[in-house]
């Protein structure tokens, strides 16, 4: 299974890119093996101020909708509008071209808290 | 997960070839009572295998019932909905069990294997209501048997499914359409149908349940891919065909269910809810199970989805929704109001709050080219 060390994790099986005050998220490749055949992403609306661990977007499979949380209070700044066209990129590209949403962080510090590699590798087992 | 379970619920039954599709990978999840595989690797791979080449699917939850006896075909004739009397020996035919007010408790395939003996395909979870509302009818002289647990049963659907048949079983003949065959196999009894719930060619295969993991195996073997329920209802809805639970259910008739072509009305004596079906012909009907096709992208439709017309009154809701594999659009059923129900009115689907249109389109959504 695929765990990048650069990047931070949540149980939710949400990555957490770092860059400056904003930060990118996306689902694991651990996430999409097991949603498989990922057909529509509804991306969370720009300029959303949100809570950590509010539900802000939905990825989708044949046969389930599943919630995907924000890691980190913030106010969400861009959506990747590739994934409307092509949703399928969470399941070839989970941590590159089939990111999902980009937030501008309330305190940078929360990055901290959230789980490293190491950790996530424990939690998935 | 399924041992523990059992372990807390004793009603989640398992199918003589679960051992079997957890060695293949398969992702298990609860179904009607039964622990059923959902998919194996991809449920737009399994669901494009089937359209293209074949594909099988354990179908051993399914019951299998046998009524046998001299006249056998008259008490299932005032039974059932469909016209069991056109039946030759080894054809068979689809038709629907309703309540004494003309709602579908189940439906069926049923098969005249010989003079006096009926073999019934039902749903897994209606199994046991079907039993006893059966032997509720019962006359005197008719022996009805739940063998359910003696088979294992899998579909084997597809273009390349009739080769698959031919390469396992060179001495026996697939029957036509509809049709059902029974031989012996080096000791074992089999039966295979021609029928499916895919919209492809292709049957239903029935083993000794001990057997069923081997022979599921050698299917494989020959080249059908294993599929899962998840494909199982997306081809399904393709072509139409209604889930009993979702689609159908005893609040509707089958006339309002579309299934009109199956419920012979002028059969003479009647079935049990006949003359409830034959005044709402009379009457008209106030609604119709339509198909909905999403007009552009959307989010996927899925069972429970508000449905609102275009004022922005909700009118139903979605017995069944999917994002077609095959379309790529999102396509569903509803029973809608008769006034929303003409092929080209315009509704809007709810989905978290979302509006998406949606067209009533002519049934089936999926057609062979």
């Amino acid at each position: 299974m695929n765990v990048p060390d650069h990047l931070r994790y949540t149980s939710d099986h949400e990555w957490i890119l770092l860059d400056g005050d904003t930060v990118t998220v996306g689902i694991t490749d651990h996430a999409q093996e097991e949603l498989t055949d990922v057909v529509f992403v509804e991306l969370p609306e720009n300029g959303r101020t949100c809570d950590a661990g509010d539900p802000v977007a939905v990825v989708e499979s044949v046969k389930a909708a599943s919630d995907i949380y924000i890691p980190v209070a913030g106010e969400i700044v861009e959506g990747n509008i590739d994934l409307e066209a092509d949703p399928s990129l969470v399941n070839t590209d989970p941590y590159g071209a089939g990111w999902i949403f980009k937030v501008r962080l309330k305190d940078a510090a929360a990055v901290d808290a959230l789980m490293d590699a190491s950790a996530y590798k424990g939690l998935i087992g | 997960m399924s041992r523990s379970l059992s372990r807390v619920n004793n009603t989640i039954h398992e199918t003589p070839l679960a051992p079997l599709h957890i060695e293949l990978g398969a992702k298990m999840v609860p179904f009607a009572g039964w622990n059923m595989p959902v998919q194996y690797t991809s449920i737009i791979d399994e669901h494009t295998a089937v359209r293209e080449h074949a594909g099988i699917f354990d179908i051993s939850h399914m019951g299998q019932f046998f009524v046998e006896g001299d006249g056998a075909e008259a008490w299932l004739n005032s039974l059932l909905t469909n016209n069991l009397t056109k039946l030759g020996l080894g054809e068979g035919q689809y038709s629907i069990m309703l309540n004494e007010q003309g709602g579908v408790i189940d439906d069926l395939i049923l098969y005249r294997e010989a003079e006096g003996r009926i073999f019934l395909v039902v749903n897994a979870s209606m199994i046991d209501e079907d039993f006893a509302w059966m032997s509720k009818y019962l006359p005197e002289g008719l022996d009805l048997r739940n063998e359910s647990d003696q088979w294992a049963a899998m579909a084997v659907q597809g273009p390349h499914a009739a080769a698959l048949f031919a390469e396992l079983f060179p001495d026996q003949s697939l029957p036509p359409r509809n049709g059902m065959a029974s031989w012996t196999h080096e000791g074992e009894l089999l039966m295979v149908c021609s029928t499916g719930y895919t919209g492809e060619e292709g049957y239903e295969f029935f083993s000794s349940s001990v057997n069923g993991s081997a022979w599921f195996q050698r299917f494989i073997d020959a080249g059908a891919k294993p599929c899962g329920l998840g494909a199982r209802d997306s081809l399904r809805l393709e072509v139409c065909y209604p889930l009993n639970g979702s689609d159908l259910s005893p609040s509707h008739t089958p006339l309002e269910a579309g299934l009109g072509f199956f419920c012979d009305l002028e059969k003479e004596g009647g079935f049990v809810g006949s003359e409830i079906l034959i005044h709402q012909k009379r009457d008209g009907l106030q609604k119709r199970l339509v198909a909905l096709k999403y007009t552009g992208r959307g989010a996927p439709p899925r069972a429970h989805y508000g449905v609102f017309s275009k004022e922005g009154e909700q009118i139903s809701e979605l017995t069944s929704g999917v994002l077609s594999p095959s379309l790529r659009e999102g396509i569903a059923l509803a029973y809608l109001p008769l006034d929303h129900a003409k092929i080209g009115s315009l509704v809007d689907v709810d989905v978290r709050g979302r509006r998406f249109e949606a067209k009533v389109v002519k049934k089936p959504f999926y057609k062979k080219a």
